[in-house]
């Protein structure tokens, strides 16, 4: 299952080390997740669900769904796709809601760690990195956090090269972009960064924002600034379907972080639900690493991504069922295989069409909506906007919610694209420290020279769409279409 | 809402939709040198073609609209198949009874010069096998992509856009 040949990556592997799954020796690399282990082991089921006992395995692999908790060293609730294995790690599947060990002494918040600095970044994806860099840059003393073990956000499984501008970085693949973004913070000496450390909460104490956070599952540190930037990013959607939970069935973005972050196989056959970009470009992923794709359905009548992406999988053979839904998921503990069937105007299965597919693996490509717990917790305005694929924090054109000093960036304001994330980023950023008083008057120019950017990026018919959306969170006011 | 594309139904464009929104090359362009063809119909914010083009061959205004290949301004350089993010820059040359497709591959194997391929069309159907004569290695590629360039009958010239690797143990 894992991978060791790649058209466009490198998998450096670190030292091997021994995990305990029921007792039983499992191999693993030290930098990888305990169920990046399981799964290239052949584990698939991680918990059993706590009133019916059905399986439950990897779903989002960023720490975001809860699908994939366990008991690690006898601690239960432990998100095992954002932990790294330790040798001798012994790892259970968890039932249901499972108890703290008798004697068990969680830290105290009255005991944290405090982390001083001017502006707080909550996120070290496209969003976060830029707002950190360019707020640092302006003077700024920036502490940023990311629960995930590295930096990047999602760039790190991106083979694909990004679309936009040379100078936005549009040619090169996203695995790139995150290493030059993670440089470029890690040598700014005013940047400070907190990786496997989870905000938990966003408060205001006087003058400072206190953003409380937990790292490595253990410590408790209070982070302290005058501003927050919020770029946490996104979460996978899921749809109704008969065994919709059944292990083998991910989000897509779980199945780029098995394959293309940690170079584990997911699976040898696989159906796709979902013909954006997200599902499109997976299809493209997964064959670069050898997996069969079987098909993408798409239950609108259309390509939802841009058509340069589904013709590059096309014309390697893939098929596109436009106007197809899935129907169910069957399989014992594990996907064995998808049965799909065509969708008539009323989104209604016809009889007849059903398909079978003999997967072992179902994407979900079905979208993403905005991360926004921190946010909407901290008292920011929330509203639906459809445009932007669920709620949003409403702001203004500085990026600045309706909490004084709270800013957010990248798609936790919105769902849109890697390059605007950074976009984003860089215009909160730099407003965060004019607000503060520490950028100069010129940095404004900066600023302007991003929204502007923002602006050209989003002028064509994709971008069309999110700027009605964003016109929407700007306006604040009620909820409503 | 207007009528969706037959292209965005299926997932390939044919290229009698494709000659709709740009124009074909003509006979005599095709077999002075290789040039440029574009499979981008659609508005997408994008423009590293134009900007790595050294001969100003390419017109959009803004990244957001499609690229328009002047065929006699294209030197038949490759730059914007290997820079294309989508993959969707082809040259056609046409020499002899044959016609020669470079296209971006970002598989494995990479083809060998000389080696014969199958030729697949915009569906992945096979439609003939073919020589590749000419292979850019990524690490040479000024787009990170690798590229290659295969012959083919010349009647399969808008064709095919694809090609498989098939090595026998």
């Amino acid at each position: 299952m894992r991978l060791t040949e790649h058209p466009v990556l490198r998998f450096d592997r670190g030292k091997e080390v021994t995990i305990y799954f029921r007792g039983q020796p499992v191999k693993a690399y030290e930098g990888e997740t305990i169920a990046t282990a399981l799964h290239a082991a052949g584990i698939r089921v991680l918990n059993y669900s706590a009133n019916e006992k059905r399986p439950r395995g990897l779903f989002c692999a960023i720490g975001k769904c809860s699908s994939c908790l366990m008991v690690v060293n006898g601690v239960p609730n432990v998100r095992t796709c954002i932990t790294l294995v330790e040798d001798g790690m012994t790892v259970e599947p968890q039932h249901g809601k499972a108890k703290l060990p008798k004697g068990a002494k969680p830290p105290e918040f009255k005991n944290a760690k405090v982390v001083k600095a001017d502006i707080v970044v909550i996120g070290g994806g496209p969003a976060g990195l830029m707002a950190a860099i360019h707020a640092a840059d302006a003077g700024a003393r920036v502490v940023l956090l990311d629960e995930n073990p590295m930096l990047g956000g999602q760039l790190v499984k991106q083979t694909h090269k990004f679309f936009g501008k040379r100078e936005q970085f549009a040619g090169v693949r996203g695995v790139e972009i995150a290493k030059i973004l993670e440089d470029e913070a890690r040598r700014r000496e005013n940047v400070e960064i907190f990786l496997e450390t989870s905000a938990v909460g966003i408060f205001q104490e006087g003058d400072e924002k206190l953003v409380l956070a937990v790292r490595d599952n253990r410590e408790l540190i209070e982070f302290r600034g005058r501003a927050v930037i919020v770029a946490t990013g996104a979460m996978e959607k899921m749809i109704p379907f008969e065994n919709n939970d059944l292990p083998g069935i991910y989000g897509a973005g779980a199945i780029q972080t098995l394959m293309n972050t940690y170079g584990v196989k997911p699976g040898d056959r696989v159906l796709i639900v979902g013909a954006g970009n997200v599902g499109l470009i997976l299809a493209y992923q997964l064959l670069q690493a050898g997996v069969e794709v079987k098909a993408i359905v798409e239950a609108m009548p259309k390509i939802g991504g841009y058509f340069v992406h589904a013709a590059k999988v096309r014309r390697l053979g893939i098929p596109i069922l436009t106007g197809h839904t899935i129907l169910r998921a069957e399989g014992r503990e594990k996907v064995e295989r998808a049965v799909v069937a065509q969708l008539d105007e009323n989104w209604r299965p016809i009889p007849g069409t059903e398909k079978v597919f003999e997967v072992d693996v179902i994407a979900l490509a079905v979208g993403l909506r905005p991360s926004i717990e921190l946010l909407h917790q901290a008292g920011c305005q929330i509203k639906f906007v459809r445009e932007l694929s669920g709620h949003v924090a409403v702001r203004d054109e500085w990026m600045e919610t309706t909490v004084r000093g709270i800013f957010v960036a990248g798609d936790s304001a919105g769902i849109e694209e890697a390059t605007t994330a950074m976009l984003e980023g860089k215009v909160a950023g730099i407003a965060a420290a004019l607000r503060l008083g520490i950028a100069d008057e010129d940095w404004l120019k900066e600023m302007e020279k991003a929204q502007k950017d923002l602006l050209e990026f989003r002028s064509g018919p994709f971008g069309r769409h999110v700027l009605e959306g964003i016109k929407k969170a700007l306006a604040g006011g009620v909820s409503g279409e | 809402m207007s009528e969706i594309p037959a292209y965005l139904r299926n997932g390939y464009i044919t290229p009698e939709e494709l000659f709709k929104i740009i124009p074909k090359p003509s006979e005599e362009r095709l077999r002075a040198k290789p040039v440029a063809v574009p499979e981008c119909p659609q508005e997408i914010p994008c423009a590293p073609c134009r900007e790595i083009c050294p001969s100003g061959a390419i017109s959009m205004p803004t990244p957001n609209d499609l690229p328009m290949v002047d065929y006699e301004k294209c030197i038949g350089c490759s730059l914007c198949v290997q820079i294309c993010p989508g993959l969707a820059f082809f040259m056609v040359h046409y020499v002899g009874d044959r016609a020669r497709i470079t296209m971006p591959y970002e598989l494995l194997p990479v083809p060998e010069r000389g080696e014969e391929v199958v030729l697949l069309n915009r569906v992945g159907e096979p439609v003939g096998r073919g020589k590749v004569i000419t292979v850019v290695p990524r690490e040479k590629s000024k787009g990170d992509t690798p590229i290659i360039t295969v012959e083919v009958p010349i009647e399969l010239a808008w064709e095919v856009r694809a090609v498989k690797v098939e090595r026998g143990e």
